[in-house]
Order: C-alpha cells, then sequence, then structure tokens
C-alpha cells in the first residue's frame, strides 16, 4: 500500500477516468473502486458506446474502463471512434478470443469479477503506458473476432456523427492516402484505415479486391466490360465504374466461378 | 482364422465349388494324358479339394503383406515364391497319391500319370496367384466396409457428444456477469447480493439436475426458465421486462431437458442486451389435444447484425425436435419491426 501510494504522489495530479458498462452494477463496482484509490477520479459514467464516444471526445479523460459487450457500439467499434490519448483497459466477463488479443497486443484488461488489488494493478500499468500509442483498434478487433467471424457492419465517425454501416450495404470502398472511402447507398463516408485491414476483416467470398486501391461489393457487380489493352471496368448495378487490374480480374473471376459451381 | 473357415457351412461350400475344377483336371488328365476316365476322376477329386484348402493360404500372407505401389517387386516375389511353393507341395502329394494308386488298382498308372506333373505343377502355380488376387479384392472390400462402419460409429458418437455439450452447458459470459454483480452488491446491498447468489445457486443446481435426464415436465422447464431470468432481472434492471403466460394445466407436458433454455438465452443474449432502453421477452404456454404450443418473443435492435446470429441456438433446438420427434414437431420463427419470435409446436407427451 505505501508504494502504490508514493507512486501515486509522484505521479502528481488526479487521474481521470470514464466509466463504460451497460450493466449499471458492473459500473457500480468499478466507481466504488476508483474511489477506494487514491489519485484517480470519475469524470463520467456510460451506459452505452454511443454516449461513451461523445463523452470521451468531449472530455478527453486520461482512463478509459471500457466493456467489451454493449448494445449499439461494442467497445472495440468505441476505440475505433476514438482520437487517442486515453489509456483504455478493457473491462470483459468471458471472451477466450478477446482476452488472447489483449494480451497479444499488450492491452491492459479486467475480467469480470476482479478484486481492487487486481484492479489498482490494471490501473498502474495503465499510468505507465499513458500517452503510448494504442495499438490500432482495426487490427485489435480483427485479433479479437472468433476464427472464420467476418466483419458485420463498419464503424465511421463523422465529427460528432457516429455511421453504422451493415457490411450488406457496402457497396465499394477506396484508397485516398490514409483513408478509406466507404461507399454506401450514394453516401460516402471517410475512415482512416488502411484498405487492406479492411478487406481482412471482411468476407471474402463478399468482398473482392478489384483493384490495388478498390475493394467490392460482390453483389453489386453487375458486369465487367473490356476497357483498354490489359485492363476491364466492373459496372455496379448503380451505375457507378471501377478499373479492375488484372490481378483483380482473375479473383473476380475465380469467385464469381465459385458461387456459379455452387449454385 | 480365415473367414472362410469360421462357419461349417461356408467350409462346405468352399469345397462344392472347387469341385468343378476336380472334375476340369480330370478332363485335362483324359485329354492331354490318355488317363482312363476313372482314375483320372479318382485322383483329381482329393486333389482338388487338398489344393483348395492350400489356397486359403494367401489370406495370411495379403494381410501382411498389403497391397502398395512401392512395394510391388516384393509382392510378387513372396507371392510367387509361395505359390511355388504351394504347387510342389500339391505335386508331392499327387506323385504320391499316384504311386499308391499304382500299386493297388490301377498298374502302370504312375508312369502315365507322372508325365503330366509339369502341367499340375503350372496350372497350381496359377491357380494359388489367382487365390491371391481373389485374397486382395476380398480384404479391400472388407477394409473399405470396416471403415463405413467406424465412420458411423463415430458420426454417432459425435452427434451424442454434441447434443450432451448442446443441453448441459452453463454460458460462462453469463456466469462471470452475474459474479461480477455479486460482487458489486456484496457492499452496498448485502441482502440483494445474498438473493442472487441464492437465485444463482438454484438455477446453476437445476440445470446440472435436470440437464442429466432426457426429459423433464414443462413445469420445471420453466421453474427453470423463470431462475434464470430472475437472475438476468438482478442484472438488467428495469432494461429486462418479463411476461410469463404459462397455461398450468400443460405443466405435466414432457418435454425434451433444457429445450426451451437456449431460446430464453437467445432472447437476451441478441435481443435485450442490444438494447438501450431494454425489452421484454414473453413466454406462452398453450396445451390441447395432445399438443403443446411454446411461444418465445423478444424485442430486439433491427439494427444490431447480431439479431442474425439466433442461428446456432436454434438450430440446435430444430436438431434436437427433429431427432426426438421427426415430423410431428415444428419450429418456426418470425422476425417483425422489433420482435423476433419462435414458435415451437411438439407432442405433449405423457402426464406425469
Amino acid at each position: 500500500m505505501f508504494n502504490r501510494e508514493k507512486i501515486v504522489n509522484e505521479a502528481g495530479p488526479n487521474l481521470r477516468a470514464i466509466i463504460v458498462d451497460d450493466e449499471e452494477l458492473a459500473r457500480l463496482l468499478l466507481r466504488e473502486y476508483v474511489e477506494s484509490t487514491p489519485g484517480i477520479e470519475v469524470l463520467a459514467e456510460c451506459a452505452n458506446g454511443f454516449d461513451a464516444v461523445k463523452a470521451i471526445s468531449e472530455l478527453k479523460p486520461d482512463v478509459v474502463f471500457l466493456d467489451v459487450q454493449m448494445p449499439k457500439l461494442n467497445g472495440f467499434e468505441v476505440l475505433e471512434l476514438l482520437d487517442g490519448g486515453a489509456a483504455v483497459i478493457f473491462v470483459t466477463a468471458f471472451d477466450q478470443y478477446a482476452t488472447k488479443a489483449f494480451d497479444a497486443n499488450a492491452v491492459d484488461y479486467l475480467l469480470k469479477p476482479f478484486s481492487l488489488d487486481r484492479f489498482q494493478k490494471a490501473l498502474e500499468r495503465a499510468r505507465q503506458r499513458l500517452g503510448n500509442q494504442l495499438p490500432p483498434a482495426t487490427e485489435l478487433a480483427a485479433a479479437a473476432r472468433p476464427p472464420k467471424q467476418y466483419l458485420e457492419r463498419v464503424v465511421v465517425r463523422d465529427g460528432a456523427r457516429v455511421h453504422i454501416i451493415p457490411v450488406g450495404r457496402l457497396d465499394y470502398a477506396e484508397a485516398q492516402d490514409d483513408y478509406i472511402a466507404l461507399h454506401s447507398q450514394g453516401k460516402s463516408y471517410l475512415k482512416q484505415q488502411t484498405i487492406s485491414s479492411l478487406e481482412a476483416a471482411l468476407d471474402p467470398q463478399r468482398f473482392v479486391r478489384i483493384h490495388r486501391s478498390t475493394l467490392v461489393n460482390l453483389e453489386r457487380v453487375a458486369r465487367i466490360e473490356p476497357y483498354a489493352k490489359d485492363s476491364r471496368v466492373a459496372i455496379l448495378t448503380d451505375g457507378t465504374q471501377l478499373p479492375v487490374s488484372r490481378a483483380g480480374y482473375d479473383r473476380l473471376r475465380e469467385l464469381l466461378g465459385d458461387t456459379e459451381r455452387r449454385a | 482364422m480365415h473367414p472362410l473357415l469360421a462357419t461349417r457351412g461356408r467350409v462346405t461350400l468352399y469345397l462344392l465349388a472347387w469341385l468343378p475344377f476336380g472334375a476340369l483336371l480330370a478332363y485335362l488328365l483324359v485329354m492331354t494324358g490318355g488317363l482312363d476316365w476313372l482314375p483320372a476322376a479318382a485322383i483329381s477329386l482329393p486333389l482338388a479339394l487338398f489344393y483348395a484348402l492350400l489356397c486359403l493360404g494367401p489370406w495370411y500372407m495379403c494381410r501382411v503383406l498389403p497391397l502398395a505401389p512401392s512395394q510391388v517387386p516384393k509382392l510378387l516375389g513372396n507371392h510367387l515364391a509361395a505359390a511355388i511353393v504351394a504347387a510342389l507341395i500339391w505335386i508331392v502329394l499327387a506323385k504320391g497319391l499316384a504311386l499308391a494308386m499304382g500299386r493297388s488298382y490301377f498298374p502302370r498308372f504312375d508312369s502315365r500319370f507322372s508325365a503330366q506333373l509339369p502341367l499340375l505343377f503350372g496350372l497350381g502355380v496359377l491357380l494359388y496367384l489367382l487365390s491371391v488376387a481373389l485374397h486382395y479384392l476380398l480384404l479391400s472390400v472388407e477394409t473399405s466396409r470396416e471403415a463405413e462402419t467406424r465412420a458411423q460409429e463415430a458420426r454417432t458418437l459425435a452427434r451424442e457428444s454434441e447434443l450432451k455439450a448442446l443441453k448441459a452447458q452453463i454460458n460462462p459470459h453469463f456466469l462471470f456477469n452475474c459474479l461480477n454483480s455479486i460482487a458489486a452488491l456484496a457492499t452496498v446491498d448485502g441482502a440483494r447480493a445474498r438473493e442472487m447468489c441464492i437465485k444463482l445457486s438454484e438455477f446453476l443446481r437445476n440445470t446440472l439436475k435436470l440437464g442429466e435426464q432426457p426429459s423433464i415436465s414443462l413445469g420445471e422447464e420453466l421453474a427453470l426458465a423463470r431462475a434464470y431470468l430472475d437472475v438476468e432481472k438482478v442484472r438488467f434492471g428495469k432494461r429486462l421486462q418479463i411476461e410469463f403466460d404459462a397455461d398450468p394445466l400443460c405443466d405435466g407436458c414432457r418435454v425434451p431437458s433444457l429445450l426451451l433454455q437456449p431460446l430464453i438465452e437467445n432472447a437476451v443474449k441478441h435481443g435485450i442486451v442490444g438494447l438501450i432502453e431494454g425489452g421484454t421477452i414473453c413466454l406462452q404456454a398453450r396445451c390441447g389435444n395432445g399438443r403443446l404450443h411454446v411461444m418465445i418473443q423478444n424485442d430486439f435492435d433491427p439494427e444490431a447484425p447480431a439479431a442474425a446470429k439466433h442461428g446456432l441456438g436454434l438450430q440446435n433446438v430444430r436438431d434436437r425436435l427433429r431427432s426426438l420427434h421427426e415430423n410431428r414437431a415444428r419450429i418456426d420463427t418470425a422476425v417483425s419491426d422489433r420482435h423476433f419470435r419462435v414458435d415451437l409446436e411438439l407432442p405433449c407427451g405423457a402426464h406425469v
């Protein structure tokens, strides 16, 4: 106890924390632990992912206790939508894939129910990592997904607004420098992510990389037409034309051949 | 033991099958060797039967030397050597028989017969090799049949263990969240913490007890569902509303144990958990004319893709019903605006 307090004092001002959990009792327990630990205070409590994204961007806490399973936005999606800066401690009851991903990426986490001692140790580690860059959220989420399971929706933040795009409504994605533009039902959304990591997260039977910088929803492809020597264009159901590289054409043909054989 | 020697009937059939060969042998001896019919027949019959027994020999060798492309020279060498040995034994016996016959009833038979020994030897080698081929055929048929049986058994076992796993499983996510709720309540409301401990224990005990039995009464199944929802109610508070409407007359119906449990857990997991403001789970049971009808409905967030994952638990219930009742049970699901609904209809079974 003595040691811990000493470290807290050296660290200077209080750590400011936000608690995110959809269960009231779980928040209650975290608040109790925070209150019994010197050098940390609770800024806000949030019961869902939307509120969490909003509160974290507005209040800019030092530490976020983040539940994994929540309505609307889960813990990983909340992490994706944050600008960074806060140290995140994930809290989960049971999720073998998520805990494996946390261990592999040196992300702090607490398994419910946890003791005050365990809580303080996690906090200590988080304090030491304060200011460190978290691993990219999309990669962490991918590592936490059970094998053979793919992304079901993409979350994008546009200022204070959060958009949830179910993958079925995603028409295509284009790489633009460090961003990808996600096109869905005539609108487009910018997200900071590499096209390769998005491709890896989506079902390869539904989304195909037709070009180095283009990923398309197979269901939206109406036809492929020759364009110039050695190149083709894919024409989508809404008339959009997308360039198809030679390798992309091979992948497309293989996939369409596959579906034909299955049907 | 050779499978042909396993029963007396098989041995008889096998030896009878060799009689035409005996006749053929006699015919050959008459035609090529100029022997008389009677001695030719007299020597051919025992020779054929004896060789029939020798030709069972390859069974043992074929089992030790399985067919493999890389083993061809070794296989050929071994079987050819065995064929030569068998044919030599055969002609030695033939010579002995011929000598004995020559001395008694058929004078000068031996010398005329002996001229036929090379023919007999060649025939013996060919027959033996033919028998080797037939044995390999027999063995391959046997192995494939055994493999089929094993695969069948494996499938049955896998199915059983799968059903068992589906039934008695206590969802760890649920369990740890409950323990966390208890931990939270312990300092602020000791009495409620204790109450939840007791409810959780009751649910766990009943799950373990009822899961052991193949079928239980609907009353027991519903009590378990209620215990489960009571515990969840502590976790979710106002977010979880429960409407129970079960006709007490149906309590005696026999149902497969823990049939409803995965559906109720789904209603919480894929329904209530995804709703910020929570929602209602309705459970209704009606019976009549020997049929039981159970309806479970929950609110869900139509935007949450997780709603699609109702799949696995539902499929398990469907599989169990099919394996127990075949066409006499049905399960239907319906998705409307904000509700997910499962309808079960099955034979009410004997009243307890």
